[in-house]
Order: structure tokens, then sequence, then C-alpha cells
């Protein structure tokens, strides 16, 4: 069994020492890894699913703008950063399987290994107050 | 029917960090880290620590000989200015270290075969000298297949996987899986240096602190003696040496830590020992 490159795995540590919810992905937007806060926002645990393939993640809430409408794929940052392969940060609304609304700021980054190859992305998720 | 020795592998520095001398650490050795793998004529030295003095003589027969460096820190390059092939014109010599995202291996390695800190000039040395940047690499050497990856230190550091005919010694002197707030995670392919260890015949190992040491450590890139323990066990290595020694370590002391060790694991395992040959066969 292949193990993942260093980079990935010490972002996994990282992200398991932190408050806020961290989601890594593959270079194509497969969930490998997400952290406990993370579990709160998916609804699932981490040691029930595994990692989950893009298709399946990506369906378990909905991003919409602030006038309500829903946002294409493109426009959030983790699926830029997947294509670009560069930092991006916006400030959206999601609302869960379960009709549940959270105004949320995502950060997404590549993580670019030492050999300088792109190994996958992080996205932190920073929960922000409904006005 | 004799048998054929197919690969030798032999320990010429184990300690960790600083070389140590006298009667404490007689029985494990003093020199830092260095080993070599032979195969007829076929030489590999694995990193350059204080023992690769006494390995430069101890094969005259080999024209071409390969150094494999894990990394720079001075206890792994601090002996590769008294390698004396380095310094006979009819030697060929191939460094091969871990590149960096910024600067290249040669550059690195002048910072210190240079003065202040040494007489002569990396590219001033009459062999003919050749450098190699390794990252996650696959790549043969005569006889050996060799595999090399990132692993868990500060700085860029690489162990290697030798494989020779159906043979594994994997050579991990520096390295630290466990870095993290829960550890190791017991997953594979969450293991940093998996790849390197799976199923090898030899894992050369650092386990530099008991365990009662380690939390106050973190972050220095070494094992304890448990973690290097679960790391074997995770790669399923057949047999594993216990190196990089810590200097403030006497032999009874690293007697003391493998037995407490042992009582609490089944897996086979013995401290690395200056001098001790291993023969593939």
């Amino acid at each position: 069994m292949a193990s993942h490159e260093i980079e990935i795995i010490l972002n996994r540590q990282l992200a398991d020492c932190l408050s806020i919810p961290v989601f890594i992905t593959d270079t194509i937007g497969n969930l490998i890894f997400y952290n406990e806060p993370a579990e709160e926002l998916l609804g699932k645990r981490f040691e029930d699913t595994g990692e989950m393939p893009v298709e399946e993640w990506s369906t378990i809430f909905k991003p919409f703008d602030n006038k309500g409408d829903p946002m294409p794929p493109e426009k959030l940052p983790l699926v830029k950063t997947l294509s670009k392969q560069y930092p991006y940060h916006k400030s959206f609304h999601i609302e869960s399987l379960k009709g549940k609304k959270q105004a949320i700021s995502v950060t997404s980054y590549p993580i670019i290994s030492r050999a300088g190859n792109f190994v996958g992305a992080v996205a932190i998720f920073w929960k922000q107050k409904l006005k | 029917m004799e048998t054929k020795i197919k690969m030798k592998v032999k320990l010429w520095g184990v300690r960790g960090s600083i070389p140590t001398t006298g009667p404490d650490t007689e029985k494990y050795g003093g020199n830092t880290s260095c080993a070599s793998v032979v195969y007829d004529d076929h030489l590999l030295v694995l990193d350059g620590g204080t023992g690769i003095r006494k390995c430069g003589g101890a094969y005259p027969a080999s024209k071409r000989i390969d150094i494999l460096l894990t990394h720079l820190h001075l206890d792994h390059i601090q002996g590769l200015g008294f390698f004396s092939p380095l310094f006979d014109p009819s030697k060929e010599i191939h460094i091969w270290g871990p590149a960096s995202s910024s600067q290249s291996l040669f550059s690195r390695i002048s910072r210190y075969l240079s003065p202040p800190l040494f007489p002569v000039l990396l590219r001033d040395v009459p062999c003919k000298l050749e450098l190699h940047e390794v990252s996650n690499s696959s790549f043969d050497i005569g006889p050996f297949r060799i595999q090399s990856s990132y692993i868990i230190h500060p700085g860029p550091t690489v162990g290697y996987r030798i494989m020779q005919e159906n043979f594994v010694f994997t050579y991990i002197p520096d390295h630290e899986p466990a870095l993290g707030s829960h550890g190791m995670i017991q997953n594979p392919k969450w293991v940093s240096g998996y790849d390197l260890a799976e199923g090898a015949d030899i894992l050369l190992h650092d386990a530099q602190y008991t365990k009662e040491e380690y939390p106050t450590r973190r972050g220095w890139g070494h094992s304890s003696i448990n973690d290097a323990g679960l790391f074997a066990s995770i790669t399923s290595a057949k047999h594993t040496l216990f190196a990089h020694h810590d200097p403030s370590h006497s032999d009874e002391f690293l007697e003391e830590m493998l037995a407490s060790f042992k009582s609490s694991s089944d897996i086979s395992a013995s401290l690395a020992t200056e001098g001790f040959e291993i023969d593939f066969s």
C-alpha cells in the first residue's frame, strides 16, 4: 500500500490539533481526511466514512451567495484551488441536507510538496454568526 | 555446498547527534551515522558521519563509491572530509542527497566542506566527483535498486530502501513518524516512511529516546524506542536495528532501554552496534 506524501501526513497531523474544521483532499478533490470539528459540519464521522469520493461529499451541503442564489462549483475556493493550484478565500452560506443554514468563510490552499509537486489541497471552514 | 553471500551490510557509526568516546559507550560505539552496503566490488556508503573515516580504507578494490546521504545535519556529514577515497584521483565518487527547494546539494555540502570549517573546498577534492539530488525517487546503482522518500525530520531528509535480488535493507536513522498530537496514525497510508520499510529484511531505524524522554523532545526529529518498535510492527519489518543512540545514553542504559521495550513487545529487534556486519545470503 502506498502511503501519502509526508506533506499530506503533516497537514493531517496539524488539522488534528485544531479546533476549526479542516478538510484535506487529494489532487482531484476526493476527501482524504477531515478533522473532528469538520465532522460536525458534515454530520459524519471520519472513523465511520474513511475517505470520501468528491461526488459524495460535495453534495452534503449546498452553497449559496448573499442573495440566496446557488453558487456554481467553479466559484468555490476549494474547487478553484484544485484547478488553479492557488490559495483562495470566500465568504458565503451553506445549507446542510437537514436544511440548517450557516454563514461561513472558506480558506483553501494547495499543498505543494518539497519536490515542487501539487499533492493535494486543504480547506479551512471559518464559521460566522448569521446577521 | 557453499552459500553465496549476496549483499553485506556493515555499521560504521550508530551514535546520534555528536560522537561520543569513552568506556561508557565502547560496546555500541561512539561514531555518528555511517553504514556500508557491499556486493562484489560495488560499494554504497550510507551517510558520512564520523564512522565513514574507518570505512574509507576498508574497500580498496572499489573504484566507484556511491555515498547516499539521508540529510545534511552535521552528525551525518562530519566525517566526509576524512573519507580518504575523496583524495584519491583514481576513485570515482558519487554523492547522492536530498534535494532542497532553495539551494543545490553542492552548495549545501560546501557550507561545511569549505573554510573556515574545513581547509579543502569540495570542488578541489582530487577524486572524480559527481553529485546527484534525490527526492521521492527510484534509481539503480550497479546491482542495487534504490528507493528514496522524504520522511519526517527537520529539513530535507530522505530514507533509503536498498534492494539487491530479493533482499531489502532499509536505512532510516533519523525519523519522527509519531509527530502529532496523537502520535503515529496506525494506518499504513498515513505513516511517514512506510513504503521504504514495508517487509524489509533489516530495518535500521531511529530510536534515540526512551518513551519518557520523548515528550520533552517532540519535534526534534527523532523517535522513542517504542515508536520505532510500532513503526517496525506496522511495516512488518523482519528485524529492526534500533539506532541513532543518544550521546547521553551509556551501553548499560541502552541495554535497559531494550529490555524494557522487549518486556512489552515481541518484534524481532536489537541495538545497532558499531562494527556489526550482516550477510544477506
